[in-house]
Order: C-alpha cells, then structure tokens, then sequence
C-alpha cells in the first residue's frame, strides 16, 4: 500500500463486487431454472429468481434419464459425463505424455533433422483445429475411428504446446546435472526417469489442469466425429437437450449444465496455483 | 539457447520423437495438406467425381456475397468481443491489484468462468434472453427496450458478444493482474513523492508498462473470437437470424458439413488458415519488438 486511499478503496471494493456478480448471475440463473419444474419456467414471466423444491427431480433426471411428463425421453447423463472425463484425461495424459519425450530428445540430443522436427511441431501451435476440420474427419474417418475414444482423443493431442512448455523449462535445467549424471555412468533414460521426470512435476501439474479443461469443454471436434448418441460427451448432450426436442425441459437442461461445469470448475478452483501458471506459461 | 551437455545416441532421439512426430503428420499435415489441395478441386455433392478448379473457390468465395457479409460480422464481433474483455479486465484486474483485504477470494471468484465449456456459456446467456421468461429479456421489455435475438441481428450479435465476453474476462483478467504484479513498485512510489496522483499514475505509467500484455490479449482475444467461440454461436444463435451472426468459423462448418460443399469449405478453410498465420507472424514479429518499453 502505497498511500491511503479510503474512498478508492470503496470504490475498488464496490467494482469488484459488482463484477464477481455479474459474472455469477447467469449461473446462479441457471442453478434457480435448474431447481423448478420446466411447467414453471416455461409458464413464469419472468423466472422467479427463488429456488424452486424440483432440485432431486431435476437432477435425477439428468443423470439417470427418464420419461418426462410432456412424453418425451431424457437420456441418462451420468455415461456423457464419464465419457467427458476419459477423454479429457486421456488429452491431458496423452499431450503430456508425448510432449516430455519429445522434448527431452529436442533438448538433450543432437540428431540429424532435428531442426526440422523442431520446426514441424512449432508450426502445430499456429493451426487450431477447427480451421483444418473437414479433412481431419475425413482422415479420422478412413482409418475407422468414427464414434472411439481415439477419435474423438487424438486429433486433439497433436498439438505442440505442452512440448514448447517442456522446452522451455528443460533449457532452465542447470547443465551441470546432465554432467553429473553422465559421469557417474547414467545413461540418457536414467537421467530422464530420475532427475528430469521429477524435476518437471510442477509443469506437469500446470500443463495438466490447462489441457483437462481443453479436452473437457471440446465441442465442434465431437459434434463432428460422433454419430452416436452412445459416444456423445456431456457439452453435446446439452445441445442435444435443446435443439434435439420439440418441448425443451429446461429444468433438465440447466441441471445437465451445472453437472457439466462443476468438474472442470474444481479442477481450476482446487488446483488454483498450476492452473495460474500453466495459463501464464503455456501462452507466453 | 543451447544446452552444453548432450547425450550421444543413435536411435534414442528418433524414438523419443516418433509417436509426437506420428500424431502430428497424421492429424495435422495431412488434414491440413488435404484442406490447400482440396481448396482447388470441385467436388459433387456425393463425392463421385472431383475434378481441379484452380482458384475458382477462392473466386466464388470472392463474388459470394454472403462470404463477404460474414467476414463483416466476424470483424465486428471479434473487435468487441476483444475490446470489451480487455477493458473489463483490466479494470478488475487494476480494482483486484489494490485491495488488499480479500484480494484471493476476487481472484478465485473472477477466474472460474474459465473453466465453462463455450456451449454452456452460450446456453447461460440464451436462457437469460429467452422470450418470454428470460429475467434480462423481462427486465429489458420493462425498462422499454424490446428484446428479440430471434428476429433483430442486432440483439443476436449483442447475445453473442455478451456471451463471449463473460467467458474471456477471466483469462484477460490473469494476464492484467500477472503484468500489474510485475510493474516495479519503486516507480510507482516515486511517482506518488512526486504528487501524482492514482489516475494519472496509471495512465503514465502502469498502462504504458502493460502495453506488451495487452497487445498480447488483443491478439489472443482476435483468435478466441474467430475460433473458439463457434460453440457459443451454435448454442445461442446458429448463425440466425438469416445469417447475421454466421462467423466465418461457423460458415467453414456450416457450408462444409450441412450444405456439403467440400471445395467451398476447404477454400474457406485455408483462407482461415492464412488469418491465423498472418495474426501469429504478426504477434512474433511486430508486437514482441515494437511495444517493449
């Protein structure tokens, strides 16, 4: 604190609680449509912002599906949910996974090419998928991978910002490690396992909670590469909740949004610190 | 920078590459080979028969009318989605970067929304406009100001860019606050000895100190706004009404997998591509030098 300030002071207060509000309102929304009954929403004017008693319906309907009784079916949420979760690991894992390898062999090793491979994964950061998506389809298409987990997976691994991440902290790795470890006999694969692997962990972390909540909150790369509803992750089911039907049950719909927001959530809110520094970090 | 030690291997290093550089050929040179050699076949609708066109896709894209239009649209609502999240930001950031009594818990509550999927968002905001229950929608229509994103191009891109920003704010805010954290506080003190005071500080100081974040986010909230947000027009909008909020990003998908045309989407495609390259050269080249201070 530089100088005192009491009625700047206020003012930051005020314009920070006005802020943390507007940017809770349209959950809070959300959660008040998610706890009526869809007769009550579509019938108020406008929504009543109090909590309704319908929240064990709502919810239960939108993890376990169910007949509603407009008479439509609502497909069960839970397997959408899941199949959210495994692929958002699997991205997560699998970038890591590839990423600190490669980046290991860029670093620490001199081999014919490697400028060229250098560049090949550095022109990766500059396409997002979604400017290559038809004939990534037909690629995933022809080798058959339509409505799979790698489908739906891998596509979205080849991308080369977790290797860069690597990179960049693997160049802050005293040399004089590398040097010790080579005298005293280890080859290259020990040095990695015992004192890079454990050395990266906090990048690890980082690179970890930035990617889960990529993969989890895809959403053109599935609505294109699954056909079937059996394979859809969570962020399609809502979609398919409100344009799929001729009568939207609106409390179900809000239901399925609040379950789909609150994995990803936890994971930024809990893993506050890596989430901070991978964002930071994998951006600049 | 290069590192001293190195390891000696012969086939180590190629191994250590080969699944990265197996994911990466397969799913993003090919796709993205396919998508230039393809912006110069015709394809029928079937996909019978493709026979090469030259630049005719890219002229076709040229004369159509409605490709222009959504270029307009995408140039609108990339500039406010990113005008409006870094102002917003910032002043949070600025206001978060003050207090000194609850400062973490603002932080926590600021960031969250980073964590929503686009489509959630989109759908937030639509249910808050929705006629007639929609409480914003309601709330306008009392203040006198109709509201009716199915019908007004307007209120559909107004929906969009609100939707948009509100996820954003978040990201723009950590950068703002990241860059407010690094601004040397013996400036700053000096500046007060001085006699000048909290507004005039941070216009001749902090802001000009920020100026590399914040045409860093401008870059960034460019490419969010062009790419990431297809999902959020999808929930909200589809493009209507008529096609006033069709981004060009949502036209790739829409004129690639429901109108079927391939040439057409993969011309789109790599005019696309040609943006993305030109913002990231753009960003590498002139903001990294240009605005140091």
């Amino acid at each position: 604190m530089i100088e005192r300030r009491p009625v700047l002071d206020f003012v930051s207060h005020a314009v920070l609680i006005i802020g943390v509000a507007i940017i809770a309102f349209p959950v809070y929304v959300a959660f008040v449509a998610s706890t009526q009954t869809a007769a009550q929403i579509t019938g108020s004017n406008p929504l009543s912002l109090v909590p309704g008693n319908n929240i064990v319906s709502s919810y239960t309907l939108a993890l376990m599906g169910g007949k509603v009784a407009a008479g439509g079916t609502i497909p069960p949420g839970w397997p959408m949910l899941w199949i959210s979760f495994v692929v958002a690991m699997v991205i997560a894992l699998g970038k890591i996974a590839i990423s600190i390898i490669s980046a290991f062999a860029i670093v620490y090793f001199r081999f014919p090419f490697r400028g060229l491979v250098f560049w090949m994964i550095f022109i990766t950061l500059m396409l997002p998928v979604e400017v290559r998506i038809g004939p990534t389809y037909q690629v995933v298409a022809d080798l058959g991978l339509i409505n799979t987990y790698a489908g739906l997976t891998v596509p979205l691994i080849a991308s080369a910002t977790a290797t860069f991440l690597f990179r960049q902290f693997f160049l802050t790795v005293p040399d004089e490690l590398a040097e010790a470890a080579r005298i005293d006999g280890a080859g290259p694969m020990r040095f990695f396992m015992d004192i890079l692997l454990p050395l990266s962990k906090t990048t690890m972390a980082a690179l970890f909670v930035i990617q889960f909540i990529y993969g989890w909150n895809q959403y053109l790369w599935p609505l294109i590469a699954t056909t079937s509803e059996d394979m859809y992750p969570i962020v399609l089911g809502i979609k398919r909740a409100i344009f799929g039907e001729i009568y939207v049950e609106w409390n179900v719909v809000m239901a399925t949004a609040i379950l789909a927001m609150i994995p990803p959530a936890i994971v930024v809110i809990l893993m506050q610190k890596w989430f901070v520094k991978g964002l930071v970090d994998t951006e600049k | 920078m290069e590192k001293r030690v190195r390891f000696k291997s012969a086939w180590l290093p190629w191994l250590l590459v080969a699944p990265q550089m197996a994911v990466v050929l397969v799913f993003f040179f090919w796709p993205a080979g396919q998508t230039l050699y393809q912006s110069v076949l015709q394809e029928d609708a079937f996909g019978m028969s493709r026979q090469f066109v030259g630049w005719q896709n890219f002229e076709r894209l040229w004369e159509d009318p409605s490709y222009l239009d959504s270029f307009y649209t995408t140039a609108i609502f990339s500039l406010l989605v990113a005008v409006l999240g870094i102002c917003i930001a910032l002043l949070l950031a600025v206001m978060a970067n003050r207090v000194v009594r609850g400062a973490a818990i603002y932080k926590t509550l600021l960031i969250w929304p980073y964590a929503v999927a686009p489509v959630v968002a989109g759908v937030l905001w639509l249910m808050m406009f929705a006629s007639p229950w929609g409480v914003v929608a309601y709330a306008l229509q009392a203040l006198g100001c109709g509201w009716n994103h199915l019908l007004s191009g307007t209120d559909a891109m107004a929906l969009i860019v609100m939707a948009s920003v509100w996820k954003q704010i978040s990201y723009n805010f950590l950068f703002f606050l990241a860059g407010l954290q690094s601004v040397p506080s013996s400036v700053i003190e000096a500046a007060t000895i001085d006699g000048a005071s909290p507004w005039r500080r941070f216009w001749n100081i902090v802001f000009p100190l920020l100026s590399p974040t914040t045409f860093f986010l401008l870059v960034m909230n460019v490419i969010y706004a062009f790419f990431d947000t297809f999902a959020i027009v999808d929930a909200a909008t589809q493009g209507g009404p008529g096609k006033d909020t069709s981004i060009l990003v949502y036209k790739v998908y829409y004129d690639g997998f429901k109108a079927l045309d391939m040439g057409g989407s993969a011309a789109q495609s790599a005019v696309l591509m040609a943006i993305v390259i030109l913002l990231t050269v753009f960003q590498f080249r002139f903001v990294e030098k240009k605005v140091q201070y």
